[in-house]
């Protein structure tokens, strides 16, 4: 707990120095990496619960949810970015995103394995996402920053969240 | 702080719209023969209100424009003027002019005053003849500052003030040979005083005909008011052979509160500067301005482009959608939540000591609820239905406007004006059934002479008609024209390439060709219709509504297009299906019957497709297990289940689930708001559990089994 005190601390400090370049991320945990997301496109973190499965959509489509009263889909984060797969657990944490699409908001809901922490990056701090080459994708990812001597990939929310068109003929 | 009228302009305009269309309706039901009175009095009605209603929101070039319709409109009704065919084309016209005059003005765009000097020139030669022209002028502006007056106190409510009669000046108003004009501008405690405004002018009145304006424009906010200040001061003019002195004894009283200028006005009185009416004068006394000429009216005014206008008409800002409603279903909504509430008290009692004797109680106290929910639910749909007359009534208009231009008789029939449907499908319906019509009209119809040579009537019939069937309502265009020419159609579709050559098409498949894009039999394109695109957006539109199109049709008889649409876009009666441990909805309209199967009864099509003998008839199967993927549940490979046999765009199939769960109302929602249109599936909606059930789009789905 002490810890996580001095970690707020940290934060808070980091936070007053550069408030007018600082931007919060919400960061989150995917297997052993770690990911942000700007925490203003944040709606809410739920727990996993069953969805209702969408017949004839790409895998890491989980379905939908009824998010008090709206019809949610669910992506499986790890599915998309194709690490191995993990057991839903009651731990299993679901974090409600808005993204913009041709200027209409749409809610999407991403499972990820654990929410970590918001963070303060200072935006000077961020450092464009190298070159993987064509094997790793690095479409999603906006730029990588170290917080506390870790890197946390900070994401395109709205890229991560562009569905892929199927290839449905328009009838 | 003045009053912000322009909370008011959606009211404004809407009513506006609605009056023209009453206007419009009113003038192409008008028979040359026997013109019924009550018809030029709606007319007028129309006109009337929206020249009252303009002149209030400073709209004077609206207010300007009607006045001279309404003074046209008016000899008619007094029977001091013929009704002709002409002039009702020019009313026609003006009616036209007025809307764009009242969008551009809604979208705060300039309005195009070289079309409505060109309008309002049309509308004087049929007024006066073009030498006298110049003198409506003069009586117009008399004629304003009276509906002004009118308007301004009516809308005040805060101020007590006792309308001035005034009707009488309007005769008079053209020979205005000598008066007074006079700013009187009390100050705050006039009233204190114990001297009472309206008396004076009651005063005034008696000397000569008195025309009023108010200037409201200091009146503060509500909260603001204090009820013995007076806050409002006039412009007072006062026509007739009165000295000043008589004038001045009136005001007498008053002479220490307030501030007044009294002058003679010139003759004769002209129409002041248009802008000045714009903006509510300041309330201080105005300077006598010299009062600038009336603006000649341009006779020859080159035609405005039109292309211009339809380019601007067609970026109109979006607007705050809106309903009316009638009050009776308002107050049943209200009704319905007073039970509701009752319910639910009783059901809180019932809950707060519950001992298990009152059982019987509570089962009560929910089958109540249950069916006050309904009713609620019910009346609350309603108020969502608007009668079809809401897109009907356009096409009066057009069908007058477009036969005239084809040079062909054409009368349309209004049949069911007053079904209901939802406000959604009003909306969405109107484009597709303006393409219809026009095609109807353009194709489907023939010139006079060839249908005299067909031993037809001269004038052709067109019906536009309404009716609920089923959960569904069903408009039918149906024309009683030269009809589809089936080996034509084949033929264009053989050259086209849209089909092969030997293939055999039944009827209904070949009218089913015109719906494919690009395909057009029109030997020569017109504007109207023959470019070939259009029919396959129609059907998609009305497909996207959640709804079929069908055509019937024989060769010179006449063609029936039956669209076939739901009543709702919200609500739907739904059947829940399991298949295996999934839950779908199949809307309860489209299914025919069900039958308990064993997989024994299904017979195989070249090792794949599936068929189902259903009373002689060979019916295709949709397995949802294998369609939907469903890998889930109970692995026994559907060896018996259900199949529901449903209809889709006029065809039979069957879908084959694992069992009938129950029969439900569903609230539908949209799957595409957040998320993708899903092959198959029309919406979601969400089951009292909490859990998300997909609704199957039927036809959707047929199409896509069948790829």
């Amino acid at each position: 707990m002490a810890q996580v005190a001095e970690d707020k601390d940290i934060d808070q400090y980091h936070y007053s120095k550069n408030l007018d370049n600082a931007v919060q991320y919400l960061s989150f945990a995917l297997g052993k990496e770690e990911y942000g997301v700007d925490i203003l496109r944040v709606q809410e973190i739920r727990s996993w619960e069953p969805v209702s499965r969408i017949p004839n959509v790409p895998y890491y489509e989980k379905g939908v949810v009824n998010l008090r009263g709206s019809i949610v889909p669910i992506l499986d984060l790890r599915e998309r970015f194709n690490l191995s797969k993990a057991e839903y657990t009651p731990l299993t944490v679901v974090v409600v995103l808005q993204t913009d699409d041709n200027n209409k908001t749409r809610i999407m809901g991403v499972v990820v394995d654990s929410v970590s922490d918001v963070i303060s990056v200072d935006k000077t701090e961020i450092q464009a996402a190298p070159d993987f080459g064509a094997k790793v994708s690095n479409e999603f990812i906006n730029g990588l920053v170290s917080v506390n001597d870790r890197m946390v990939m900070l994401l395109d929310v709205d890229k991560l969240l562009k569905l892929e068109d199927l290839d449905q003929d328009e009838i | 702080m003045s009053i912000d009228m322009s909370q008011f302009h959606q009211v404004f305009f809407e009513e506006c719209f609605e009056g023209l269309e009453a206007m419009e309706s009113g003038l192409l039901t008008l028979d040359m023969g026997d013109i019924d009175s009550e018809i030029i009095n709606t007319i007028f009605r129309g006109a009337h209100s929206i020249k009252g209603g303009s002149g209030t929101f400073g709209f004077t070039v609206v207010a300007e424009y009607t006045h001279i319709m309404e003074t046209l409109l008016d000899e008619m009704r007094d029977g001091r003027r013929q009704v002709t065919q002409s002039a009702v084309a020019v009313l026609l016209d003006s009616v036209d002019c007025l809307r764009e005059m009242l969008t551009a003005i809604q979208n705060e765009k300039a309005v195009d005053n070289a079309s409505v000097v060109q309008h309002k020139t049309a509308l004087e030669v049929v007024l006066h003849g073009e030498e006298s022209v110049p003198l409506i002028k003069q009586e117009w502006m008399l004629e304003k500052v009276k509906v002004e007056a009118e308007a301004e106190v009516a809308t005040d409510n805060s101020i007590k003030n006792e309308a001035v009669d005034v009707n009488n000046i309007k005769n008079e108003a053209v020979e205005v040979e000598q008066g007074w004009k006079i700013s009187f501008c009390p100050y705050l405690d006039l009233l204190k005083t114990g001297n009472d405004p309206v008396r004076l002018f009651r005063e005034l009145n008696e000397l000569g005909d008195l025309t009023i304006t108010v200037n409201i424009q200091d009146i503060p906010g509500f909260y603001e008011i204090d009820p013995e200040e007076c806050n409002i001061s006039w412009d007072l003019k006062v026509v007739g052979d009165i000295s000043e002195d008589e004038i001045r004894e009136i005001f007498n009283w008053v002479e220490g509160d307030c501030e007044m200028n009294i002058e003679q006005l010139t003759k004769p009185v002209k129409s002041p500067p248009v802008i000045q009416q714009i903006d509510p004068a300041p309330a201080i006394i105005l300077p006598n301005k010299p009062v600038a000429p009336p603006p000649k009216v341009m006779v020859d005014v080159k035609k405005p482009d039109i292309q211009d206008i339809d380019h601007d008409a067609t970026k109109t800002t979006a607007k705050a959608s809106s309903i009316r409603v009638d009050t009776d279903k308002i107050d049943t909504l209200i009704n319905m939540v007073g039970e509701v509430v009752i319910t639910q008290s009783m059901l809180g009692l019932v809950g707060e000591n519950f001992t298990m004797d009152k059982v019987g109680q509570l089962k009560r106290g929910l089958s109540q609820l249950e069916r006050h929910t309904r009713d609620l639910q019910q009346s609350v749909m309603n108020i969502r239905m608007l009668p079809i007359s809401f897109v009907f009534s356009r096409f009066p208009r057009l069908v007058y406007d477009i036969s005239s231009k084809l040079d062909k008789k054409i009368v349309l029939k209004l049949v069911g004006e007053n079904t209901e449907v939802d406000k959604a499908v009003v909306e969405l319906i109107n484009d597709p059934l303006v393409h219809l019509i026009r095609n109807s009209l353009d194709h489907g119809i023939e010139m006079p002479i060839d249908r005299i040579a067909a031993g037809k009537p001269e004038t052709g019939t067109i019906e536009l008609k309404a009716y609920h069937r089923g959960g569904h309502i069903v408009i039918e265009i149906i024309d009683d024209g030269r009809g589809l020419d089936k080996e034509k159609l084949l033929a264009k579709a053989i050259e086209k390439g849209l089909i092969e050559e030997n293939n055999l098409l039944t009827e209904k498949q070949i009218f089913e060709l015109i719906f494919m894009p690009g395909f057009s039999t029109a030997e020569q394109l017109t504007d109207i219709s023959g470019r070939g695109v259009g029919m396959d957006v129609v059907r998609r539109n009305i497909q996207s509504l959640g709804g079929n199109i069908e055509i019937i049709s024989e060769l010179g008889k006449g063609t029936t297009i039956a669209i076939h649409l739901p009543l709702t876009l919200a609500i739907l009666d739904g059947q829940s299906v399991a298949v295996g441990d999934e839950t779908y909805i199949v809307p309860l309209v489209s299914i025919i019957e069900s039958i308990n199967i064993t997989e024994r009864m299904l017979n195989k099509v070249a090792g794949k497709g599936e068929t189902f003998r259903l009373r002689n008839e060979y019916l295709p199967v949709i397995r949802m297990r294998k369609i939907f993927n469903v890998g889930s549940g109970d692995k026994i490979t559907s060896k018996e289940g259900v199949l529901v046999i449903v209809e889709g765009q006029g065809e039979l199939c069957c879908l084959l689930v694992d069992e009938l769960l129950g029969q439900q109302q569903v609230v539908i929602k949209s799957l595409e708001a957040n998320y993708r249109r899903v092959e198959g599936v029309s919406g979601a909606t969400i089951l009292g559990d909490g859990s998300v059930a997909l609704i199957l789009d039927v036809p959707g789905l047929v199409r896509f089994s069948i790829r």
